[in-house]
């Protein structure tokens, strides 16, 4: 009989049985899980047959999959990412048009109530949602359709967590998130533009080992690696304690590797994995290449002023609405002075001399 | 409201006109106070004392005779809370960047360790002074809402700027937010109740001192 399970699968690729568990170790560590979960993990992960998944692709630019999928060698999270049955994804599939819709529906009947729905991109709803369709079916229709029969979504990427660009104002499209149109379904949120290839990964490896979501916080994203900002994890953070910062991209301060906050840095308001994972098997991330953190993984952060402005200041403009307010101050001090004196003036004539003799009565 | 978009909205169209209903309370108090005027003095000027009135606005701070040994925590409490309060709004460094921004001018800031270990003695000290304004009945009876709202008013921005750096309790955005929020209320109410003495205090020594100076008690 033939092996379908995800080991089987990584063995047939060349993968060793210590690479394999260097992987469960990693995960089982970056998933906050006690290390004697290892060998739990391990054993999941070997024996569990390969779940079929559903990805949609709506409103989004391919960068996801990008991320996931065009490393620069092939990573055992991709590996671990093809052993997946993925039987719907309409840029990875071979087949197109009316063949693939049929794998879709034919997975959507078949694993019905066990396949997992991860989807990238927001789902456009102004105008009955014609703005963005595949196969003549509008993405909301699909959505609704595919997310019914599903055990959980996923929801890959910043556009389907949080509608991320497309949703940016003024939002022609009326771009919402998956989790604004499924309600009934668990839904886990990786959002980055793109997520991390391991947090996608580390995601779909808790889900085949325990057979649950992982642990989110309330913006249903997984704690193991949204727990922390960027700014807290960050190896220039002594720099920001110590008041050292860049003042602009080619500064002394710049050289040095100081603090990115003065250039506009998100760091502090942006919850995501990229100080310690890291990007292109932990080579380096924004910060490290000198440039700020954009704060891609978090909502509306196309949305949140200049890149370049530190997160804390002023987005103003202050003058025009000062001088009106001076001008407004001045008018109101004019009649506040002439009540005054008025009232002066009042009491004054009220005034009645009193004599001594008055006194003592 | 999302923890973003509140963010947004204090760091924009809030702080503007946080800031517009400041700049309008200052100019009407201002104009208020100064167009009640004086009756005018008809006897001539004493001896000329040069600079008397500039001497005036920093010789009051100093304790009168007798008075640090009788209220040592409203001076000793005072001057502390006070120079904290500087510390934190002017030599923070993303504080420096705020105004920066808004004003266009910046300076060299201090360590971040220093200012909040400046900020906690900050917020002990208001706690402090509140706690003797309360227990003494004196105090208490002169005391008014207005007293406690400027109390928690200045207490606010600088515990929710402390616990934003710290992340305490809300995650940072929420408390970002949350504490120019408090720094919106601060400018709202600073023109208009005893709070104001952070502009009239220094014209009203002034004007305290020419005065004296005219009468020959020049300080």
């Amino acid at each position: 009989m033939k092996d379908d399970s995800v080991l089987a699968y990584l063995k047939a690729r060349g993968i060793s049985r210590r690479g394999f568990l260097k992987f469960c170790a990693a995960t089982t560590s970056m998933m906050a899980l006690p290390p004697t979960m290892t060998a739990a993990v391990a054993q999941a992960l070997a024996t569990a047959q390969r779940p079929s998944v559903i990805w949609l692709s709506f409103q989004e630019c391919t960068g996801c999959t990008e991320s996931l999928t065009r490393s620069h060698s092939p990573s055992i999270e991709r590996l671990i990412f093809d052993a997946i049955s993925l039987d719907y994804h309409h840029t990875l599939m071979a087949a197109s048009g009316e063949a693939a819709e049929r794998a879709r529906h034919e997975a959507m009947e078949k694993f019905h109530g066990r396949y997992l729905l991860l989807v990238d991109g927001s789902v456009p709803v102004k105008d009955g949602g014609v703005y963005s369709t595949i196969a003549g079916m509008t993405n909301l229709e699909m959505l609704k359709e595919t997310a019914a029969g599903a055990a959980a979504i996923i929801n890959i990427g910043t556009c389907a967590a949080y509608g991320g660009i497309p949703e940016a104002r003024p939002n022609p499209t009326g771009a919402v998130p998956v989790s604004a149109i499924v309600k009934d379904k668990p839904i886990i949120n990786v959002p980055g533009c793109p997520p991390i290839p391991v947090a996608i990964t580390g995601v779909v490896a808790h889900y085949l080992t325990f057979g649950t979501v992982p642990e989110l916080d309330s913006r249903q994203r997984p704690t193991a690696f949204y727990g922390d900002t960027i700014h807290d994890r960050c190896y220039r953070r002594p720099f920001y304690d110590r008041g050292l910062f860049a003042e602009s991209f080619d500064d002394e301060g710049a050289r040095k590797g100081w603090c990115l906050f003065k250039l506009g840095c998100r760091g502090p308001t942006t919850h995501n994995a990229c100080a310690t994972t890291k990007w292109n098997q932990g080579t380096s991330f924004p910060i490290q290449s000198g440039h700020g953190c954009i704060g891609c993984s978090e909502p509306h952060f196309w949305d949140t002023g200049s890149f370049y402005k530190a997160i804390s200041v002023p987005t103003g403009p202050f003058a025009p609405a000062a001088t009106a307010a001076a001008a407004a101050g001045a008018v109101a001090g004019g009649a506040m002075m002439l009540r005054n004196r008025h009232a002066k003036e009042k009491a004054v004539e009220a005034k009645q001399p009193v004599s001594p003799d008055d006194l003592e009565k | 409201m999302s923890d973003v978009e509140f963010l947004m909205w204090v760091r924009g169209p809030g702080l503007v006109m946080a800031f517009a209903i400041f700049v309008f309370g200052l100019i009407l108090r201002l104009i208020e106070v100064y167009s009640l005027g004086h009756k005018p003095d008809l006897a001539p000027a004493r001896e000329v004392t040069p600079g008397s009135p500039w001497r005036t606005m920093f010789t009051r701070s100093a304790p009168a005779d007798g008075l640090l040994k009788k209220a040592p925590v409203l001076y000793i409490g005072g001057y502390i809370f006070h120079l904290g309060l500087f510390i934190t709004f002017f030599l923070f460094i993303p504080h420096i960047e705020f105004l920066r921004n808004a004003i266009g001018i910046g300076w060299p800031g201090l360590p971040t360790p220093v200012v909040d270990f400046v900020a906690v003695i900050t917020l002990l000290t208001l706690v402090l002074t509140l706690t003797v304004r309360i227990a003494d009945p004196v105090k208490r009876f002169l005391s008014n809402a207005d007293d406690y709202v400027g109390w928690t008013l200045t207490f606010l921005p600088v515990l929710t700027g402390w616990m934003a750096y710290h992340h305490f309790m809300l995650p940072y955005t929420w408390m970002l937010a949350i504490h120019i929020f408090t720094v919106m209320l601060l400018l709202i109410a600073l023109p208009f109740g005893k709070l104001g003495h952070f502009f009239t205090l220094f014209i009203s020594r002034w004007y305290n001192g020419n005065n004296f100076a005219r009468k020959g008690v020049a300080s």
